[in-house]
């Protein structure tokens, strides 16, 4: 794996070292020829065709979405999951710039690289769902629908995405060695950081409060008053466990590039998130148990669904919740990455209960995904990794620019 | 001006302009998530499910396919089996009729009902539209419109009656789909929908809310045993344009019990009111936040520097 190059060398020079890594075009097309970009060629290979049947066919002959479940996996899974995954840009944002906590530093970066892609891949993936995807705009400018929850998260998320853009500009000038520009956009952080985090907490809560509603369709123990309250929490609960995972991941896949932050001091971090891991955890699997409490569905617990909510909420909340904490009384780093991951399927089960899984529950008509939809979901993660690795190899987002060491940014 | 105050007057900035959109937001959101205007002169239709035969007719659904530019029923009225198993409507249906078993036992008369949008009088798929493609007239019937529809379909997951219908097929223009209890055509002008004109044994009747509430409630006091005590859609789900009357309990006839008396827009409402306050107050928390941060690592840093500073003397 290559290094970033710095400097600015000119011409045909130029797009040898910051496209190709320092290789001629040829010697970078057989570098790409490993078993992982196999696998993407695979997926996007088999993606495209069902991409044009979808916008040549309309989403009917795709999917498995029907008049009495209008909404299925590339809502509950691109939309709820993709969002809440990436709560992790806007909390390390937050930690290192409003918190001061400086020791993390070394994670924004790759937090907000992750939380970008992740928003803008929840767009992607709103391009297939939304019958006039070409229509994205309406609600920002043609007709405002201010009554609908929707239309906060439109708003919020697109704001957001801005927010995120702006906060990725430093490291994106930095790579192209444009100084002047890369000091004026590291002016705007302060700015992007405290907008990207109001705007967190009130659309991750959004998501939630999309179901409220729909009293009558989401079954009792989901549907609570506390529904946005419980999706910004596990919305921090599922974004600490993705930085540990992200991080993780990174830090063995690119090994060159992480080499300035020893693997000890590294283990530090992953520790101390994974404290906090076990803190929001704790919360998150107290307030489950409150809105059972302030709505009385006590005898629900002993039905069925009652089984089906006590292993989403005992079994990927509390027991990740308590991996976290032996893991960090032990100090144990595995055993946190074991938390993290527990915890990371746990969120996601979260937002398919409330999307699919505990929605429409009492419909005879019950839907269950087409094969094609989950490929389109795989296909948009797997753009993302590659627009990840591809960056990642380019911009200084694991390892620290030599030209701006001991900047703050 | 020093670097400290500009990032202030930025901060300062950014929250100013977000408390300024919780502001204009405020009213925007407060606007039609309220009661609706009530018209008290809407219309309405009162449905009693005691006469209707079903089987051998379904004129209703036939007049609502031609009303409409929908395809002709797919199965002849005398067929049977569209009754075995319970409809709803479609893209290109907008109203079935179901047949239901009599509760009061099986040698009594089925129950046959008809479905279609009930036009709600605070509709969630309204509420839930965030182009406003769907809207409640002053004529009582919620329309739609598809020039600014995206086809998110958050109305069909609001709907708490699974009425709207997509067309999933059309890959340039799809649209949602449902009953408009013939607004363009006819109740715009004052004129009947078409299936309450159809019926031939004047199951449905046509006229202002109001005096449908009272025509119904006459009839329920001339007949106590052949009804339920009970209007459906009077007050459901904050009241429905389309309100029904029964011999048997609603819930056995596929009309919820459990939704309640509140306009289901009410229920975000709260959480609505609450973000343009988090728009106003967080930016300034977190700002200020930022803002101590940064004093706090510049007085440490001057800290350092002159600890420093004083060694050095020291040691010399």
């Amino acid at each position: 794996m290559a290094a970033p190059s710095i400097g600015r060398p000119a011409g045909s020079d130029w797009v040898r070292e910051k496209i190709f890594l320092g290789m001629t075009p040829r010697e970078y097309v057989r570098s790409l020829v490993t078993p992982g970009n196999a696998v993407a060629a695979v997926i996007l290979a088999v993606g495209l065709p069902i991409t044009f049947i979808r916008f040549t066919q309309g989403m009917g002959a795709v999917s498995n979405l029907s008049d009495a479940n209008p909404w299925g996996v590339w809502i509950a899974f691109d939309v709820l999951c993709g969002v809440a995954l990436a709560a992790g840009g806007f909390l390390t944002g937050g930690a290192v710039h409003l918190f001061g906590m400086k020791e993390y530093k070394p994670l924004v970066r790759p937090a907000i690289l992750t939380g970008f892609l992740g928003y803008a891949l929840v767009v992607v993936g709103l391009l297939f769902d939304l019958g006039r995807p070409w229509r994205l705009p309406y609600p920002m400018m043609v007709s405002l629908g201010t009554t609908s929850v929707l239309f906060e998260v439109g708003w919020c998320v697109a704001l957001y995405l801005m927010c995120q853009a702006v906060e990725m500009l430093p490291p994106v000038f930095e790579w192209l060695g444009y100084k002047r520009l890369r000091q004026w956009a590291v002016g705007l952080t302060a700015g992007a950081t405290v907008t990207a985090v109001v705007l967190s907490t009130l659309h991750q809560s959004s998501l939630g409060a999309l179901f409220l509603i729909a009293p009558g369709k989401l079954h009792p123990l989901w549907y609570t008053m506390y529904l946005p309250v419980y999706f910004i929490c596990s919305a921090i609960g599922g974004g600490i466990g993705m930085i540990i995972f992200e991080s993780s991941l990174s830090h063995s896949y690119f090994k060159e590039q992480t080499k300035h932050h020893p693997h000890g001091e590294f283990d530090k971090l992953t520790i101390g998130l994974g404290k906090a891991g076990a803190v929001v955890m704790y919360m998150n699997f107290l307030l489950r148990w409150l809105g059972v409490a302030h709505d009385n569905r006590w005898e629900l617990l002993t039905t069925g669904w009652g089984a089906w909510w006590l292993v989403e909420v005992v079994g990927f909340i509390g027991l990740p919740c308590l991996v976290y904490l032996w893991g960090y009384r032990k100090d144990n780093v595995l055993a946190i990455r074991i938390a993290a991951v527990w915890s990371v399927i746990g969120l996601i089960l979260n937002r398919f209960n409330v999307g699919l899984i505990a929605f429409n529950y009492t419909s005879t008509e019950r839907y269950v995904p087409r094969w094609t939809e989950i490929w389109v979901s795989v296909m948009i993660i797997t753009i993302g990794v590659l627009i990840f690795r591809w960056m990642v190899n380019r911009m200084p987002i694991l390892l620290q620019h030599p030209d701006y060491a001991g900047d703050e940014h | 001006m020093d670097p400290s105050r500009r990032q202030f007057l930025k901060t300062a900035g950014v929250a100013a302009a977000a408390a300024a959109a919780g502001i204009v937001a405020k009213p925007l959101t407060a606007e039609a998530n309220v009661h609706v205007e009530a018209n008290p002169d809407r219309f309405g239709v009162l449905t009693d499910t005691t006469l209707c035969i079903g089987l051998n007719c379904r004129r209703c659904e036939i007049a609502c396919a031609k009303e409409n530019g929908n395809p002709p029923i797919d199965t002849p009225p005398e067929d049977e089996s569209v009754f075995d198993h319970l409809r709803r409507t479609h893209e290109n249906q907008f109203t079935v009729v179901n047949r239901y078993p009599n509760p009061h036992g099986a040698d009594k008369h089925p129950i046959y009902v008809k479905k279609q949008c009930m036009h709600c009088d605070e509709p969630a798929c309204s509420s839930a539209c965030f182009v406003k493609a769907l809207r409640k007239t002053k004529e009582g019937p919620v329309v739609y419109d598809a020039s600014v529809c995206v086809g998110c379909r958050y109305c069909m997951v609001a709907c708490p009656f699974d009425i709207p219908a997509y067309e999933y097929h059309n890959p340039t223009s799809p649209k949602v789909r449902k009953c408009t209890m013939c607004y363009a055509t006819r109740t715009s002008l004052g004129r009947k929908p078409a299936c309450v004109e159809a019926c031939p044994k004047e199951v449905m009747t046509f006229g202002k809310r109001s005096d449908l509430i009272k025509l119904a409630y006459e009839k329920i006091q001339a007949d106590p045993v052949r009804y339920e005590r009970h209007l459906y859609g009077e007050h459901e789900v904050g009241g429905t344009s389309w309100m029904f009357l029964s011999g048997a309990p609603f819930e056995k006839i596929g009309l919820p019990e459990h939704l309640g008396d509140v306009g289901l827009p009410e229920y975000p409402r709260n959480y609505l009111s609450a973000a343009p306050l988090v728009m106003a107050i967080w930016p300034a928390l977190w700002g200020g936040l930022y803002m101590f941060t940064k004093r706090r690592d510049e007085l440490e840093k001057q800290e350092k520097e002159k600890g420093h500073e004083t060694h050095d003397q020291e040691e010399k």
